[in-house]
């Protein structure tokens, strides 16, 4: 029981690190309709802004990961601005392949330019552990999965209760009409870019504080993963992608703990394909009724 | 007269290329290169057979290369070895047994076909893992589709141990010729495009246009739409085969993502739905990673700007929907220009 107690903590919180960057996937996902794949390396960015903040400029936590944040959100605007909106009339395919060339462009960047090794983030959180039960809870973990869910509920405020939000979800419910009704998309599609890519760079933060190795090629295998957790919870709601995230991390550490863990990528891949057979458009996704 | 041109250009072209080789005026590397360039045609082609003319997104062409090449290599490394040489079938210890003597022998390079048969095979029947998806699922839901079956099939050579796990299998025969390639490559091009062109080819383009209309149209397109996926797979397999035998060692990292999205590159370069566009761009792709390579990792920085460039003046790549008129039928060379957009 314990161990299972202990398991599911591991659980949420590897869930609410994938929680953060699934978001940003299922933002741009809702106003654009185009799949973000640049997303994993933006994290990726992030997590190499924080490793600099803190080793370089010895700041601590909470302006480690607003440095972090502001820098990607840039990254983020920049990679809309340059590579994206030439391309917003462009058939979709056209626009997945560009993001796939930043994101391959954005990992061999830094590769090239800082070198393939992989960096150990220095401590940034107390390394405090308490145990309840017989379940041990770091500080850290505490911290992640605090951080998360308020960064969590501060994007519902937005989404839900600002104008900016409503224009978002006005977008991703009719683009053709809402710009005729006085609603600045280019503006709106800004902002969910800086948006998707600042909780990117805010779980890159985390990610490297929580598993303290960081290197280029870390932002392919997390923006995959974490764009299934996007697609599980039905890609373009922002409630699916949470609930996407979390039923993730549970099956990677579930698979983890029963099967060997080199299994583990192979099980939550098998995984989807299963989940996407029986419900193809996601657990929360709705259906788009195809018209002839 | 006129209808000889394109078999003796191409017997011409293969008589100056093998005889080039043979008598050394081509390098090794030069030859590789050409290889390359075969196998990169057939890889090309037969993605573009599903992105292009069927209009699906697959990011995981390499997983079925990788079917292919595995179950190739299993066969040239452990099964006729077994039989000829007597070596085991699952060779324990770190270091396998070098079994390419029986390669040697001149009629090992005609067991090699019925070798990249097999694989091509392999690589069809796993096409069904993604064929069967489609019925129901399109577009983003069916790309990751592709995307899983890819991880899902390179971690399950990295976890089978019997076939080297993470470290692949070394000591494949040198099979892959000059002749082999150049054969394969026209074979597949002759198939792919006569694919096209027939019924199911065009039941294919429907599909891609609008699948319920193509549906009311009487094209059974989940019929079709197993065929597509699993004649694509097959030259993907194929072209696996050939370039595990030209690599010579092979692991489950030599087919992960990176090596789809260089597919993607030479198709979306060549251009979609074309299968001219596909022999330009896998030549012009290969060609330039080929120029590029003293950069060496700087290489990966410049082509994928080199795709977003692109992308984003040249959306349609080098030949986009047009093809060279000797591939199409003689019918169809008058309306073509007026008919493609």
């Amino acid at each position: 029981m314990t161990y299972i107690l202990q398991q599911l903590v591991n659980a949420i919180q590897l869930g609410s690190i994938y929680a953060l960057i699934a978001l940003g996937y299922s933002m741009v996902y809702g106003v654009l309709f185009m799949v973000n794949f640049a997303h994993g390396d933006i994290f990726m960015v992030g997590a190499f802004i924080a490793f600099f903040a803190a080793t370089l400029l010895k700041l601590p936590f909470v302006p480690t990961m607003l440095l972090s944040m502001a820098g990607t959100a840039l990254l983020g605007v920049t990679i809309e601005r340059v590579a994206y909106r030439p391309l917003r009339n462009a058939p979709k395919l056209s626009v997945v392949i560009t993001a796939m060339g930043v994101g391959l462009f954005l990992e061999y960047i830094i590769l090239a330019a800082l070198g393939p090794w992989r960096r150990s983030m220095p401590p940034l959180l107390p390394t405090q552990v308490y145990e309840v039960q017989g379940v041990r809870i770091s500080a850290v973990q505490l911290i992640i999965i605090g951080v998360s869910l308020g960064l969590m509920i501060i994007l519902d405020f937005i989404v839900g209760r600002t104008e900016e939000g409503m224009a978002m979800r006005a977008i991703a419910y009719d683009r053709f009409a809402v710009p005729l009704m006085g609603v600045p998309v280019n503006r709106i599609i800004t902002l969910t870019f800086a948006i998707g890519s600042a909780l990117a760079a805010a779980g890159g933060t985390l990610f490297s504080v929580a598993y303290p190795i960081i290197e280029p090629m870390m932002g392919m295998m997390i923006g995959w993963k974490t764009f299934i957790a996007a697609v599980l919870g039905g890609i373009g709601s922002i409630r699916g992608a949470v609930a996407g995230a979390f039923l993730l991390g549970l099956v990677e550490i579930g698979t983890g703990a029963v099967f060997p863990s080199r299994l583990r990528d192979l099980i939550s891949f098998a995984v989807v394909w299963i989940i996407l057979m029986v419900r193809p458009t996601g657990l929360f996704g709705v259906a788009r009724r195809q018209k002839v | 007269m006129k209808k000889y041109y394109l078999p003796l250009g191409l017997i011409g072209l293969l008589v100056v290329l093998t005889g080039a080789s043979w008598l050394g005026f081509f390098s090794d590397y030069i030859q590789t290169v050409i290889m390359l360039v075969g196998i990169n045609i057939i890889v090309t082609a037969s993605l573009n057979l599903v992105n292009g003319y069927m209009g699906e997104f697959s990011v995981g062409h390499a997983g079925f290369m990788a079917v292919g090449a595995y179950i190739s290599t299993i066969f040239t490394t452990r099964v006729i070895p077994h039989f000829v040489l007597g070596t085991p079938l699952i060779p324990t210890g770190l270091y396998a047994p070098d079994v390419t003597a029986w390669a040697e022998n001149p009629a090992a390079h005609l067991v090699f076909p019925v070798v990249l048969l097999i694989g091509g095979l392999g690589a069809a029947i796993a096409g069904l893992v993604v064929a069967i998806p489609s019925f129901k699922i399109r577009g983003d839901y069916l790309a990751i589709i592709t995307l899983a079956v890819n991880y899902i099939v390179k971690s399950s050579f990295e976890n089978t141990q019997a076939l080297g796990g993470s470290r692949g299998i070394t000591g494949i025969p040198k099979l892959s010729t000059v002749p082999w390639v150049f054969f394969w490559a026209v074979v597949s091009l002759w198939a792919m495009r006569n694919f096209i062109l027939s019924n199911y080819g065009r039941g294919v383009v429907a599909i891609r246009e609008d699948e319920i209309a193509a549906g009311l149209m009487s094209v059974n397109t989940r019929r079709t739409k197993i065929l597509g996926f699993c004649i694509s797979s097959f030259f993907a397999g194929i072209g696996g085969g050939l370039l595990a035998h030209l690599l010579l060692y092979i692991n489950p990292s030599t087919f992960s993502i990176l090596k789809s999205v260089e597919a993607l590159a030479m198709v979306y370069l060549g251009g979609m739905s074309s299968i001219s566009g596909s022999i330009l761009g896998a030549i012009a792709y290969t060609g330039l990673a080929e120029a590029l390579r003293p950069l060496r990792l700087w290489k990966w920085v410049v082509i994928p700007l080199i795709l977003i460039f692109l992308m984003l003046f040249r959306r349609e790549g080098i030949m986009g929907g047009r093809e060279f008129k000797f591939l199409l039928p003689k019918e169809e060379v008058k309306g073509y220009a007026a008919a493609s957009d």
